[in-house]
């Protein structure tokens, strides 16, 4: 085939993709009934939740004749994708979302208050809570649909009698060797946290401080502390290993929500019950209370039927259905006079936990308190740190992370220099422009703008635009809705540690150099692997070469989200496969996300396995270029195999593989998808690297998107500045050979 | 035997065998993740260095597929359809757009070549984070939110900055002699581009369309925030659908990702058959 005409093939049938895909979208499979549109509905609910959702919006279509298009996202995506659909009118008119992320929604009027979705005499309808929870500022901003928070599933062969308090289940006799009393997620702050509400400590007070750097802080971390030194909880523990204890009949009890009930199966006999007291403290553990809400967006506000709709969600008949299908420990008090739901012995104990547990705040300051405190968490319980220091700590992390937003600038300077510099530009092409030797390089380099025409648009439009719009966010502090001009204020303080110690942990500085560390370890080890096997699997005599090629490239093609995840199971310290084959040889088990080198390497092991192939394949291909002849050729001159490598191959490879090393460079640099799954940061953020702080900023730091976009300009200085000095270091190299 | 036949057995062999570790180190990790998806509630009853599933079942990946039910089974299918149309339109697209550009980067003299090459790499140095909601707003005003042609020309457009430097790298490394003599013979510069030194790259243009499928293929976040269909969606969204935000089915997340990884092996084990030894050169004979 010519190459003109699998050009014109690969036009016409991308073409053909486009006009499909367009005409697909023309056509919306449910049209809209009668002139406007239907109502729209988004979750995250999985499983019988969501089951129990369709159920409910087919019996709404059923009594009212109203159709109603449901849509469920990813969690992990949801608010992203409220937060840039709902500002410009394409979000939901309904959505379902927990209401500790109001404080921020309502900031950022991605909802709107209920209205008569939720009128005054609805107020008896569902239990006080769920109605305090979900309003703020005198306004109701939902209808409440359920409420989830922790309880203790027991195991009834373990545990056959009553407990009075937790002391006596860590005591509990009879318990098969490498059976823990309890397991649950300790290194978390949401899991923490019943035993932080027991000693009389918060998270934030109701003033909106931080109030986990207190004393009370201090004797619930002690506690925890002297539970994981004892081994009375397993280490190091992932929700995942909290099913597997249970339901492998290796922990007594647990902590966690309803959700863990569908997962658990039917090898173990439980009973759920709420929260035993703390004989220590003297009070029960009382967990936060989740309560899912019915929440309107503005745009849904505005519509009678949407607001018709939300408040339906509330009613008994859907809510009999949510409990009934989906599980739900509903809010709506008349579904449990109802016998099916009132007999569920598992809905009735989270119930009753929920009468214990406190509602979550919804203000901003709680959104910023859970990573300082999770931070602090796992530092004591690692015995990195005393309690008090690590609170000390935490409060140090809070402060910082919600410190007062920079004065508002003067945009004057700013167009000054703007200005001056369009009009030096202007001068300098206009003068350019009229010697009459730069115009002829100009028609020259006409046919060359002809080949390169479309590319320059693509990159242009959807590449070079959104950057740089994302970089100026960088002058600005403040939501979207409410942006303030700061010039350079979030600059001046990454790059002055926001008065923190230069090289303290987390610092621009410090963790640059993290930063630099794993991009040179990891682009090492992806070229020598890569062009090792590169070179075995190009050799001509080569057998099995397509099937070799095809199992090494499986790292790169299964989804890393799940494979980066299997990583961080193998480095377990307890139950992992990498201390269970160093076992095998001898050698004692070890805490791998304990210290910064290990940890370290076991971020740089998962990256440079999955990094791998594409050197490996691009080295593939730049051997296809290398005239087999030419290396016959060094062979016949008595060449040894080490000098035809060193001076033949690898010169003629370098140049096609030179471009992909450097941008695989830069794509390590700001991989920040392994350092999140595997790591995490541990130990104390020690091994995030920079582009894992922006994210940091923007998503878990209370969305200081502008100080994210500073630090995402300050990378690309620092890459900039760095592959300068690396292409001054090649160019003499480059003449000599 | 001679010495020198038993030492070629002997290279041979160690080849082989530092190819198979590189394919144990290379599989291990992901038969933890067919364990998972085999055994629907996966049991960690001791630390184990072989991920052996107990009690394998395909129970999850009938979950996956929606085996149960069929019209989650038809929608399931439209969804694999979506990401295979994506991906392979996203390659297409790219390797089209770029392969004219690569080739003036590598044989014209022009205004702003330099320029031009400095900024295609400074693309590459920024990190996204800042970048997804001015993309965003840009599709909604260009009307291309919520379809898979406005996801196609955004993947497109960020393979491209690859796409030229490996191509530009490989026409480089062509002898413009060839298509001089192309030239002399009467062809037009376009017809020696497109006759002589495009079949010249064809291991260049087979990685380039691999690169853009692959980070096409496993693309969640952009995905997720710009399509609003179910019957768009592409499978990394769907298997995001499976982490929640209290717990995972991990079992149907691990089965669902090695049914996504099946097409692109294969569509690289079809790809790999252009990466042979000897096209260039044979090229420079004829």
């Amino acid at each position: 085939m010519h190459a003109a005409e699998s050009i014109c093939i690969v036009l016409m049938s991308a073409l053909g993709a486009l006009s499909a895909a367009k005409s697909a979208r023309a056509a919306p499979s449910n049209g809209p009934v009668g002139d406007r549109p239907q109502v729209s509905l988004w979750h995250a609910y999985r499983g019988d939740e969501e089951i129990a959702l369709h159920q409910v919006v087919r019996e709404y279509t059923r009594v009212s004749g109203a159709e109603v298009e449901v849509l469920a996202v990813p969690f992990e995506a949801y608010g992203a994708k409220l937060g840039a659909a709902v500002p410009r009118g394409h979000g939901p008119d309904v959505f379902i979302e927990a209401h500790e992320r109001l404080g921020p929604y309502v900031r950022d009027a991605l909802v709107a208050p209920a209205g008569d979705a939720f009128p005054a005499e609805d107020a008896d309808r569902y239990d006080a809570t769920s109605v305090a929870a979900v309003s703020q500022g005198g306004l109701r901003y939902g209808v409440p649909l359920a409420s989830k928070c922790l309880a203790l599933y027991v195991n009834d062969r373990l545990v056959p009698g009553e407990i009075a308090d937790l002391e006596e289940l860590l005591a509990l006799p009879g318990l098969p060797a490498g059976a823990y009393p309890l397991a649950y997620e300790a290194t978390s702050a949401f899991f923490h946290a019943p035993f932080l509400h027991a000693f009389g400590g918060a998270m934030v007070d109701e003033h909106d401080h931080f109030a986990f750097g207190q004393a009370a802080s201090a004797r619930a971390l002690a506690f925890v502390k002297h539970l994981t030194d004892e081994h009375l909880v397993p280490e190091e523990p992932s929700g995942t290993l909290v099913v597997d204890l249970f339901a492998s009949g290796r922990a007594a009890a647990v902590v966690s929500g309803p959700w863990l009930a569908g997962e658990i199966g039917s090898k173990v006999r439980y009973r759920v019950e709420p929260l035993p007291r703390l004989a220590a403290a003297g009070q029960p553990l009382r967990p936060y209370l989740t309560v899912e809400a019915a929440m309107l967006s503005p745009q849904g506000a505005a519509r009678a039927d949407a607001r018709a709709f939300a408040r339906w969600l509330g009613s008994t008949a859907s809510a009999v259905i949510r409990a009934e299908k989906g599980h739900q420990v509903v809010s709506t008090l008349a579904a449990w006079q109802v016998p099916a739901v009132s007999s569920d012995a598992l809905l009735v104990a989270f119930h009753r936990a929920a009468e214990i547990a406190i509602p979550t705040p919804s203000s901003l300051a709680m959104r910023a308190a859970w990573e300082p405190a999770n931070r602090a968490i796992r530092k004591v319980l690692r015995g990195d740190t005393e309690p008090e220091d690590a609170l000390h700590e935490a409060a140090a992390r809070f402060n910082d992370a919600t410190r007062p937003l920079p004065p508002r600038a003067s945009v004057w300077s700013v167009l000054v220099v703007a200005g001056a510099l369009a009009l030096a530009g202007a001068f300098y092409l206009a003068r350019r422009a009229r010697a009459p030797r730069f115009r002829r390089q100009l028609a020259a380099s006409l046919p060359a703008y002809a080949y390169s025409a479309p590319a320059t648009l693509a990159i242009a439009l959807l590449v070079i635009v959104p950057l740089a719009a994302g970089a100026a966010t960088s002058l600005f502090v403040g939501t979207r809705e409410d942006p303030r001009y700061v010039g350079l204020a979030n600059y001046v303080a990454i790059l002055t540690a926001r008065g923190n110690g230069l090289l303290a942990q987390g610092s621009f500085y410090r963790t640059l150099f993290v930063t630099i560390l794993w991009m040179t370890v990891n682009v090492v080890f992806h070229v020598v692997i890569g062009v090792t096997l590169g070179l075995f699997l190009s050799r001509p005599a080569m057998r099995l070469k397509g099937l070799y090629r095809v199992l090494l490239i499986v790292p790169w093609a299964v989804p890393s989200y799940v494979t980066a995840l299997a990583w961080k199971g193998m480095f377990h310290k307890q139950f992992g496969s990498i201390n269970a084959m160093l076992a095998i040889v001898g050698i004692e088990p070890r805490a791998w996300f304990a210290r910064f080198s290990t940890a370290f390497s076991a971020n740089v092991a998962t990256n440079v396995w999955l990094g791998f192939p594409f050197m490996m394949v691009v080295a593939i291909a730049a051997l296809t270029g290398v005239p087999q002849e030419v290396i016959e050729a060094a062979e016949l001159d008595g060449a040894s195999r080490w000098k035809r490598l060193r001076f033949v191959t690898l010169p003629m490879i370098a140049p096609t593989l030179i471009p992909a090393i450097a941008l695989g460079a830069a794509w390590t640099f700001n991989m920040f998808n392994v350092v999140f799954l595997v790591s995490g940061g541990e130990p104390d953020g020690s091994t995030d690297i920079l582009v894992s702080e922006a994210y940091r900023w923007a998503f878990t730091r209370d969305a200081q998107y502008g100080y994210a976009a500073a630090y995402a300009v300050l990378i690309f200085v620092v890459l900039s500045v760095l592959s300068r000095f690396l292409t001054r270091l090649r160019v003499p190299e480059g003449q000599t050979s | 035997m001679t010495r020198a036949r038993f030492a070629r057995h002997a290279e041979a062999f160690l080849v082989h065998a530092f190819v198979l570790a590189a394919v144990v180190a290379a599989l291990y990790p992901v038969l933890w993740v067919v364990s998972t998806a085999l055994s629907p509630r996966e049991l960690t009853m001791k630390p184990r260095a072989l991920p052996w599933p107990t009690a394998p079942s395909l129970d999850n990946f009938r979950t996956v597929v929606g085996a149960a039910d069929g019209a989650k089974a038809r929608l399931f299918l439209t969804q694999v359809g979506n990401s295979l149309l994506v991906s392979l339109a996203t390659a297409l697209i790219a390797v089209v757009i770029a392969t004219p550009a690569a080739y003036a980067l590598a044989r014209f003299d022009f205004v702003g070549q330099k320029a031009s090459l400095r900024t295609l790499l400074a693309t590459q140095l920024f990190p996204t984070v800042a970048s997804a909601v001015p993309l965003y707003l840009l599709l909604d005003a260009l009307n291309l939110l919520d379809s898979r042609s406005g996801l196609v020309l955004v993947y497109a457009a960020s393979a491209i900055p690859f796409a030229l430097f490996q191509l530009r790298a490989s026409f480089q490394a062509v002898p413009p002699e060839l298509e001089e003599a192309a030239m002399v013979d009467g062809a037009t510069r376009f017809g020696a581009f497109r006759l002589v030194a495009v079949p010249a790259i064809r291991p260049a243009l087979a990685v380039t369309a691999l690169f853009a499928v692959m980070s096409s293929w496993n693309e969640f976040v952009l995905a997720a925030t710009l399509l609003s269909r179910e019957s768009a969606f592409t499978l990394p969204v769907v298997l995001q659908r499976y982490v929640g935000e209290y717990d995972a089915a991990w079992g149907p997340f691990a089965a669902g990702s090695i049914l996504v990884s099946l097409p692109v092996m294969g569509i690289f084990y079809v790809l790999q058959r252009h990466l042979v030894a000897g096209l260039t050169s044979g090229a420079v004979k004829g």
